[in-house]
């Protein structure tokens, strides 16, 4: 406690509490001001185990690297080639993760499809059905189905090049969308069918099927539709991922999307983004050895979301067994996300640029996460796209190199053999050495 | 009148002819023997062509339909008339969960009951059912007119937006949001239209009309025990 003694004794310094932080408070007291839980967009932000834990050990005597110029490490990938008849050819490893147009405007939604076809990747719609804008601008667009099934029609369905079946999001697990008012603009509520200006809620479960056994038929209900001609992938949170990877491949999925707990979201509670799901680094293992243990690893492709930045973390996950990352936040913040150029409109909002979040308010001073007409102007899809496209080249220029140096001439022939961890936790998570050992948790040490 | 033996030329045969059928198709009359409650049956179809089933159906049946008319002489599995988008279906027998689940539009006709969750986020489809419906029916219905000749299980309509519902008989309880109201002349109008059009012999004048009470739109936190 503070001491003012006037017998001159000293004075501790104030000492704020370790449970009852500067941000504990302000949640409190926004709490007993408004009497409802704090909405938010992004992922989970609390410091979690992550790939920034793991390190690759590259070359030594018993590993010998490519020639970074002259030898080819390639990273095209082949995505849903075992019941569909017109599999999707990637030539980089990295797609773009789904978003719903309501949640981003027809501009974004347009640079998201230029960047990525640009570098020869795929994009997803979201829980707003399928714009003009993106599947003119998507040469490969893979269709959410989505428990809302806004805007979900069977033209636009025969129109994808993928069907992405979404049962749960990394940021809420088990959790369903929500669209507040501000973000139902004439076109949003007629593309959802609702009245103009409410606060949209999305269900959490599909309307029309419950559990494993369902999921099967509902598959093949689409496949019957489409003709069995695209793959169909199911997208899963990384809740369960050993148990969910194995119930999406019996259930006869192409390709399972596993999203950790940093995967962003339009808008959920805070509570829930930070309290549910697990960390990104912690789902992979799990949902590899499923597909080892069906024998379906690199039949069914596994797709890992959650916090992807870089070319190291999309290394990282190809060497813990994914076959492809998509990415959500990172290509938002590529397109102008965040950017400190808006600082002065971003404290405006009361925050600042990295930090601003309310991406449901739609007050995006980037033009992105927005319906204003007037924010959306400031937003050039063209330059969106090519900013997008430039990202996603660096990302793969970044990953070949850490491939090269492990001696590998394909990102996907990256190993867990090639990394080691800096911490326990990350060792247990990834299940590859910690650093300087022969051990991780779980593991008996053995004898060199 | 074309003949399909589902059991011997198989699932996906039958339903790549259905859908190869054009606007201007010739062949609008197919008739398929043996469905044995296969699943998916006659799904995703878009063309003026009538399908008659002779017997019981599984999951999906007539899924996401377009324009055609399917007809099953039997009962209907779950997720009957899924997103179906315009068009008719007619179900005999009794409808299992889902019927009609996130429709668009057309009409989906039940001679018998269906069960719980009948016309789930329903967003313009009409429904009539000559029968009761389960629990859970119309949960989130966006729009379109769920009719009821028989009663209504628990929480009818429950978090719906602009659907309307027309109840003959009793409601066990309705769900959050949703209230009775009146029934005006314009609605008995509609009603009688939509019955005929159903070919189902019921006086309008005897149904109750529900829909949303609009207060769950905007979240208040007072109401957060609602939701």
């Amino acid at each position: 406690m503070n001491n003012n003694d006037p017998k001159g004794i000293p004075q501790t310094t104030p000492r704020m509490s370790a449970t009852f932080t500067r941000d504990v408070n302000s949640d409190i007291r926004r709490a007993a001001a408004t009497g409802i839980y704090d909405i938010r967009g992004g992922g989970a932000k609390r410091k979690l185990p992550s790939f920034d834990d793991l390190l690759f050990m590259g070359a030594s005597i018993s590993r010998y690297p490519l020639e970074g110029y002259r030898e080819k490490c390639e990273t095209s990938v082949t995505i849903g080639g075992l019941h569909a008849e017109n599999p999707i050819e990637l030539d980089i490893p990295i797609t773009i993760a789904g978003m719903s147009f309501g949640a981003l405007s027809g501009p974004a939604k347009e640079a998201l499809g230029r960047g990525a076809s640009a570098a020869g990747t795929s994009t997803t719609t979201g829980d707003g059905g399928m714009t003009p804008e993106e599947r003119t601008h998507s040469t490969k667009l893979v269709y959410q189905y989505l428990p809302s099934r806004y805007g979900m029609n069977p033209n636009d369905l025969r129109k994808a090049d993928a069907i992405e079946i979404v049962v749960g999001q990394g940021a809420k697990p088990g959790g369903g969308g929500m669209l507040l008012g501000q973000k139902i603009s004439d076109r949003v509520a007629a593309m959802r069918n609702l009245p103009k200006g409410i606060d949209q809620r999305s269900a959490c479960r599909h309307p029309d099927w419950t559990g494993p056994d369902d999921l099967e038929i509902k598959i093949l209900e689409l496949r019957e539709i489409t003709g069995w001609k695209v793959p169909i992938y199911v997208k899963v949170a990384g809740a369960r991922p050993y148990y969910d990877t194995t119930l999406a491949v019996k259930a006869g999925a192409d390709a399972v999307v596993l999203d950790g707990m940093q995967g962003g979201t339009a808008a959920t509670q805070d509570v829930f983004i930070e309290h549910v799901g697990q960390p990104t680094l912690a789902i992979v293992r799990p949902a590899v050895q499923a597909l080892q243990d069906l024998g379906m690893h690199r039949k069914v492709q596994l797709i890992l979301s959650g916090g992807i930045r870089s070319g190291a973390d999309v290394a990282k996950a190809m060497a813990l067994g994914a076959d492809a990352v998509a990415i959500g936040t990172a290509a938002l913040i590529a397109l102008g996300d965040n950017d400190p150029k808006w600082e002065a409109e971003y404290n405006a909002l009361g925050t600042t640029a990295g930090a601003y979040d309310d991406w449901h308010e739609g007050k995006d001073p980037a033009g992105i996460t927005t319906q204003d007409p007037e924010l959306m102007a400031r937003f050039d899809p063209v330059e969106g796209g090519r900013r997008l496209r430039n990202y996603l080249k660096v990302m793969t220029l970044e990953a070949q190199t850490i491939a090269r140096a492990c001696g590998k001439n394909h990102l996907h022939n990256l190993e867990p053999e090639d990394l080691v961890a800096l911490t326990m936790e990350a060792a247990a998570m990834a299940q590859v050495p910690l650093a300087g050992t022969n051990w991780y948790p779980g593991k008996p040490g053995t004898t060199y | 009148m074309q003949t399909i033996d589902l059991s011997k030329v198989g699932l996906r045969e039958t339903n790549k002819m259905l859908q190869a059928q054009s606007a201007e198709t010739n062949q609008t009359s197919w008739e398929i023997v043996n469905p044995r409650g296969s699943h998916a049956i006659a799904c995703g179809l878009n063309a003026p062509i009538e399908v008659t089933i002779k017997g019981s159906t599984g999951y999906y049946c007539a899924g996401m339909n377009q324009q055609a008319t399917v007809n099953i002489h039997g009962s209907a599995g779950p997720g009957t008339g899924e997103n179906i988008m315009s068009g008719k279906i007619v179900i005999e027998g009794d409808a299992s969960q889902y019927l009609g689940a996130t429709g668009q539009g057309g009409l989906i006709v039940v001679k018998g009951n269906a069960s719980s969750r009948c016309g789930i986020s329903m967003k313009g489809v009409n429904i009539v059912v000559q029968g009761s419906i389960g629990h859970m029916s119309a949960f989130m219905g966006q729009s379109g007119n769920l009719v009821v000749c028989g009663d209504a299980g628990d929480a009818l309509g429950d978090s719906c937006y602009e659907a309307r519902f027309f109840v003959r008989g009793k409601v066990k309880s309705l769900g959050a949001d949703c209230i009775k109201k009146d029934m005006r002349e314009e609605h008995i109008t509609f009603l009688r239209g939509l019955l005929d059009e159903a070919g189902i012999d019921a006086d309008p004048s005897e149904f109750t009309r529900y829909g949303s009470a609009r207060k769950l739109y905007n979240f208040h936190v007072d109401n957060a025990g609602a939701y």
